[in-house]
């Protein structure tokens, strides 16, 4: 946070008081991921939310701390200023008046209720549906004033057009591309109207994405840059050289290096990298269920057979207190992560206080196995009653996992726990195929590590990943988020209460006591890094301002050229 | 040798639906997911809405005829429409990428340029180099040209092209700063700087294929020089009293090509599959780029329909080398 | 240097056993084999030897490849530290005593890595390369001999060479994995997976190349000589055609160990090769290239080996091809 206000106010500084837009020239962007698509409702990445960002904008956008920014709305709706009813039904959003589209037409309610249906339409297939989940129906009032009506008291009801993932799309151009019919939609999906300080030029999916600044932005004075382009493609060491050594490009997204190297490209002296921390926590699940190969496959890893030791309080703890979190972090993300001990990271408000995971514990760990009865055998491999500590610890093929694992391998072999390593290629780890024994649901092995993110403060929706009804089974297609197969009656007991929970605190402290009974308590997940998402932007580029919750490219109508 | 094309073009018919289908069931049953991007909140009755816009609730065979029938009606057609301003494909269903939604014809016709330019540009010059070295090399055998090009092109063989790429980035892009470590593809050729340009960010992945390529051309183009040397005839050439140059670049080098078309044969299709490590590396983003990351979003109409263009092209090839082989040596016959 | 000078002293009755087997090797020909072999094809080998003897760049790349492979089989016996154990206080650490060759990012040791990543590269370069050269010569010589093959032989090619690669080298990994891993241990069951993946995936060109060289040959008089008094296929294709197309087999071979060992890697960055902690000199080179500036010799070390183990067997090739054509011989 203290590092976002030091930026903002480098930027105040670096910025001349009377800036003229497109005064600037062009601004090079680099994304080692290109977007395929410029429409979030049909993107599967961020890579395509961040660059829709530069032209279509949501009614507020997520703070960095958490809070609102409105951005096409005129004001934040609260239950003081009435825009949230008493009763959370409904919601009624004021819009910014005279703001225009890029092709000069006025922006109106009609819009906004426009986009709703156009997610909420059958067999389009909308990408980010359940942010529309619980909306009844979506009223216009008058122009400038939307109603949303949510089928039951929605206690978050701020999620629809809240954040990058939903902004509001031009009625006059979608209109013929509701339905089945919004798929096939290339020219508008490649070029969409918006209101931000952008317009698209040139789209070329997977490539490059060209940018002139809207000549109906509603501040005059903005954007400082009178053109964009977005080059994709390469991977993250390439996209980081090219803006910190040789200086080809202005900014660069999504570089996760050694941070070793990045210091030495650093002290080149053309540019820096600095972190946006989000909701991502790097994380090591431990398999509740049997993913012995000696079961029938389609019994392998279901709920019907409990693991044979993980389900041992005992040994999740050793295995978490063997593990040395900072020094990790410090080999693997440097500045770009921070040891954690909880799987809700931000904001502040939900972290648990309990840091105890920081310390490494060899000798405790292994007095804690002794004394759960796992004693070393012949090999130094420790046993009880035939069963041995043996583990299969996969995850997805990356630089930086591989070392993780590495070091993770080392210090559990050190409490006497064999570790077998495997890695899975990423989109064979994250897909749902049920017939795929690689899949992150399928869970195939002991242990597994790796990361997602959740874009609202509010936590709720993410810890629902981990009751009992999502855990994935034979019945389910091996479909379910509740990979590590938790189950645990306390955890669901909470969940349903803070899904009956208005007060802001409340939820909070529940959230807080769900999040400990995972992981500080049960040790079923191991947090191990807090992960920021590293940007590198060049000297001569004024204006960034790290946010964890929306896209790199959050803030582009402020950047400016540095003089 | 014309009823041989003839007939060897029908059987090609066949073959490339067999092709087709092979590749179409190979992409259903391998594991990977085209929601696998999708973030992990996404709840899985989301996730099945997706999949079913993306018309992946049909059944595969149901998928495939609609594919073939995408693939050699409506596109045909919808191309026709485009020459003759006709109205015939309105309305019909292209074949659509699952990532970006948009025609994949219409995207490969994106991507083509770039790919051509700088793999082709790469082939050609790997071809120019690796003959000429090729028969010096097998002339000269053991000399120190010999010795430098057995050198220099086994180091180029086993280097890998995403190392010799990254070393020259770093050193002529970043320490020496020649040559631009990004590849611009909005670049448009108008005048004579920015066909200076183009030439700049050409040079780097230019060299790193055009070595890799001569290095393999050029042994096979050496071995098999070495093996008709040896032969009875050209002793008996030059006891006609034929040249010395006569004898190579007439007796010798045509009897030695066999391999050398086979192997460039094999090669040239490469040139629109594109280069997938060099196109990285350099970020070129032409169609080997394009099929690493659709295979990668388990994109499967992208994937079936360039691996399916690269299948025909190698159909084609290979039938041009079989026709070649009887034109440089006539005792062959296939007929 | 002083490697080579101690490599050239050994007696000479090993080198002759290492020759032997090297020749097997490299060649795909039947070993010499003193049970079955009459006393004619014994001189033959012997002239042979002879013959590769006089070839210095050849000597010398023998000694070299010895050299290469005792460093990769007996050396873990003399340097035992564990190749995959982390050392967090020694990583990064340059040339010393106790790290010869220095440390990776996680203190592991190069030395024991390079040996033990050797034995995996040569291991898998050779056998891969094994399979997919006699199965391409077979395929070759099969299809460019036999008309009736030929048609159907070609299109299989066609083929296998408009497969997509990563998709079927992740599908053979997801379906074969587990069942060969449970027959033949993990790391037996990778490795026959590995070879066996790049071998089906690699046999094209060399079945191509092989086939058009004998779509001349057959033509050619000595062959309609033999063919008139009656040789048998199977005979006229292993004494009369097969010794004509070897050098075009020599040189696919030696490149293929080149594919092989670079495609090894490959396969794990896709996740399916050997489990991560476990070098190879192809992941090596990977994992080292992001670092290339800060820690040449990273990179450089199997950089280096690569390309000596394929700059050898490309000399060894040059040398057995020289010495096995019986018109060079006798000059």
């Amino acid at each position: 946070m203290t590092k976002a206000l030091v930026s903002a106010f480098a930027l105040l500084a670096a910025t001349p008081a009377l800036a003229e837009r497109g005064a600037d020239g062009d601004l090079k962007v680099l994304y080692w991921q290109a977007a395929a698509v410029l429409n979030p409702y049909l993107s599967t990445g961020a890579k395509d939310i961040d660059a829709a960002s530069m032209v279509i904008e949501p009614l507020a956008l997520v703070a960095n701390d958490g809070s609102l920014i409105p951005q096409l709305a005129a004001e934040i709706p609260t239950l003081e200023n009435g825009g949230i009813a008493a009763d959370f039904s409904h919601v009624i959003w004021k819009l910014k008046p005279d703001v225009l589209w890029s092709d000069g037409s006025p922006f109106t309610a009609e819009d906004v209720k426009f986009t709703a249906d156009y997610c909420r339409a059958p067999d389009f297939g909308c990408a980010v549906l359940a942010e529309f989940d619980g909306i009844d129906s979506v009223e216009v009032l008058d122009p400038l004033s939307v109603k949303i009506n949510f089928s039951y008291p929605k206690f978050v009801p701020l999620q629809a057009f809240v954040g990058g993932r939903t902004p509001i799309l031009q009625k006059a151009q979608f209109e013929g591309c509701t339905g089945a019919a919004g798929a096939s939609c290339s020219d508008q999906n490649f070029a969409p109207i918006g209101t931000g300080p952008f317009r698209v030029t040139n789209f070329v999916p997977g490539d490059v994405a060209q940018f002139e600044a809207n000549p109906n932005y509603r501040d005059p004075q903005k954007p400082a840059f009178a053109t964009v382009t977005i080059k994709g493609g390469g991977d993250a060491m390439s996209a980081a050289r090219a803006v910190l050594e040789t200086g080809e490009y202005d900014f660069a997204w999504n570089l996760q290096l050694d941070p070793e190297t990045v210091k030495r490209m650093e002290a080149a002296g053309k540019g820096a990298v600095y972190a946006s921390f989000g909701t991502m926590v790097e994380r090591i699940e431990l398999n509740q269920s049997n993913p012995s190969s000696s079961l029938p496959s389609e019994e392998r890893s279901s709920a019907a057979h409990p693991h044979p030791f993980l389900t041992d309080p005992a040994v999740r703890r050793a295995l978490s207190m063997a593990i040395d979190r900072p020094l990790m972090t410090e080999l693997t993300y440097g500045p770009a992560g921070s040891p954690t001990c909880t799987i809700t990271p931000v904001p502040a408000a939900y972290v648990s206080e309990d840091v105890t995971c920081l310390t490494q514990d060899i000798e405790g760990a292994k007095a804690v196995l002794e004394e759960a009865g796992w004693i070393a055998g012949a090999d130094g491999i420790r046993e009880k009653d035939g069963v041995r500590l043996e583990i299969l610890f996969q995850t997805t093929v990356n630089a930086v996992r591989q070392d993780v694992q590495a070091m993770v391998k080392q210090w559990w072999s050190e409490i006497g726990v064999a570790t077998e390593l495997k890695t899975v290629e990423g989109s064979s780890f994250f897909g749902g195929d049920p017939g795929n024994p690689d899949s992150l649901a399928r869970f195939m092995a002991d242990a597994q590590m790796y990361t997602d993110a959740y874009y609202l403060p509010d936590p709720a929706s993410f810890l629902d990943e981990f009751t009992c009804a999502s855990i994935p089974s034979p019945e389910s297609q091996w479909q379910g988020s509740n990979s590590l197969r938790f189950c645990d009656a306390a955890f669901d007991q909470q969940m349903a209460q803070m899904h009956q929970t208005s007060d802001p605190a409340e939820r909070q402290r529940i959230a807080r006591e769900m999040a400990d009974i995972v992981a500080i308590e049960g040790h079923y997940m191991l947090p191990l890094i807090h992960r920021g998402m590293v940007s590198a932007r060049a000297n001569s580029l004024a204006g960034t301002v790290p946010n964890g919750w929306e896209g790199s490219l959050w803030n582009v109508a402020d950047w400016s050229r540095a003089e | 040798m014309l009823n041989f094309t003839i007939r060897r073009l029908l059987l090609a018919v066949p073959t490339l639906l067999f092709i087709s289908l092979v590749i179409f069931l190979l992409l259903e049953i391998s594991p990977g997911d085209p929601l696998g991007d999708v973030p992990l909140t996404v709840p899985p009755e989301v996730k099945e809405k997706m999949r079913e816009a993306l018309g992946l609730g049909q059944a595969w065979y149901i998928r495939y005829a609609l594919w073939l029938k995408q693939f050699f009606w409506i596109e045909p057609l919808h191309w026709f429409d485009q020459v003759f301003g006709t109205g015939y494909a309105e309305g019909a269903q292209r074949i659509i990428s699952f990532q970006s939604r948009s025609p994949v014809f219409d995207v490969i016709a994106q991507r083509l340029p770039q790919t051509l330019i700088v793999v082709g540009m790469s082939y050609v010059i790997a071809v120019l180099i690796a003959i000429p070295i090729g028969i010096i090399s097998a002339y000269r055998q053991y000399s120190w040209i010999d010795q430098l090009g057995t050198f220099v092109s086994m180091i180029g063989f086993s280097m890998p092209t995403f190392f010799t790429g990254v070393v020259m980035i770093i050193v002529f892009g970043v320490k020496l700063q020649w040559f631009p470590s990004v590849y611009d593809t909005t670049l448009q050729v108008r005048d004579w700087d920015s066909f200076l340009a183009q030439v700049r960010q050409m040079v780097m992945p230019v060299t790193v294929l055009a070595l890799f390529n001569a290095a393999q051309i050029s042994r096979f183009m050496r071995a098999s020089m070495l093996d008709n040397l040896g032969q009875d005839y050209v002793r008996t050439a030059r006891a006609k009293g034929l040249s010395e140059r006569t004898v190579v670049l007439k007796h010798v080098l045509r009897n030695s090509l066999i391999p050398v078309v086979t192997v460039i044969a094999l090669g040239l299709p490469t040139v629109f599959g594109g280069a997938l490590i060099t196109e990285q590396v350099f970020k070129i983003n032409g169609i080997g780029q394009l099929l690493i990351t659709a295979i990668y979003a388990n994109d499967i109409p992208m994937v079936l329909t360039v691996t399916f263009l690269f299948a025909i092209l190698i159909v084609v090839f290979t039938l041009i080398a079989d026709i070649l082989y009887g034109v440089l040596d006539p005792r062959i016959r296939y007929d | 240097m002083t490697e080579t000078d101690r490599q050239r002293a050994l007696d000479t009755a090993e080198q002759v056993d290492a020759t032997a087997a090297a020749a097997a090797v490299v060649s795909g020909l039947p070993p010499d084999d003193p049970v079955h072999a009459g006393g004619e094809t014994r001189s033959q080998w012997r002239d042979v030897w002879r013959q590769f003897r006089s070839h210095k760049g050849a000597m010398v790349a023998l000694v070299l490849f010895v050299g290469v492979l005792l460093f990769v089989s007996v050396g873990p016996y003399l340097w035992t530290i564990d190749p995959t154990y982390v050392d967090i206080r020694a990583r990064n650490s340059g040339f010393s005593a106790a790290h010869p060759l220095g440390t990776d990012q996680l203190g592991r040791d190069m030395l024991a890595r390079l040996m033990a990543g050797g034995r995996v590269s040569i291991a898998v370069g050779l056998t891969a390369m094994i399979i997919a050269v006699t199965l391409g010569s077979f395929i070759g010589l099969v299809s460019g001999y036999f008309r009736r093959l030929d048609a159907p032989l070609m299109r299989l090619t066609e083929l296998f060479l408009a497969l997509p690669l990563l998709p079927l080298l992740l599908l053979m990994v997801t379906l074969f994995r587990e069942p060969l891993s449970q027959n033949f241990g993990p790391a037996m069951g990778i490795f026959i997976l590995i070879v066996s993946a790049i071998g089906a995936t690699s046999w094209m060109q060399a079945a191509r190349i092989v086939r058009g060289d004998v779509l001349g040959l057959k033509e050619r008089e000595f062959i309609l000589a033999a063919k008139s008094i009656g040789t048998p296929p199977r005979r006229m294709i292993l004494r009369h055609i097969l010794p004509n197309v070897l050098s075009p087999i020599m040189v696919a071979a030696t490149l293929g160990i080149a594919t092989a060992i670079i495609t090894e890697s490959a396969l794990s960055f896709l996740g399916l090769g050997f489990p991560p902690d476990f070098p190879t000199w192809g992941r090596l080179l990977f994992d080292a290239v992001d670092q290339m500036v800060l820690y040449p010799s990273r990179v450089i070390l199997p950089g280096v080996l690569i390309s000596l183990t394929v700059l050898c067997v490309n000399y060894i090739g040059d040398g057995l091809r020289d010495a096995m054509d019986p018109r060079i011989r006798g000059r």
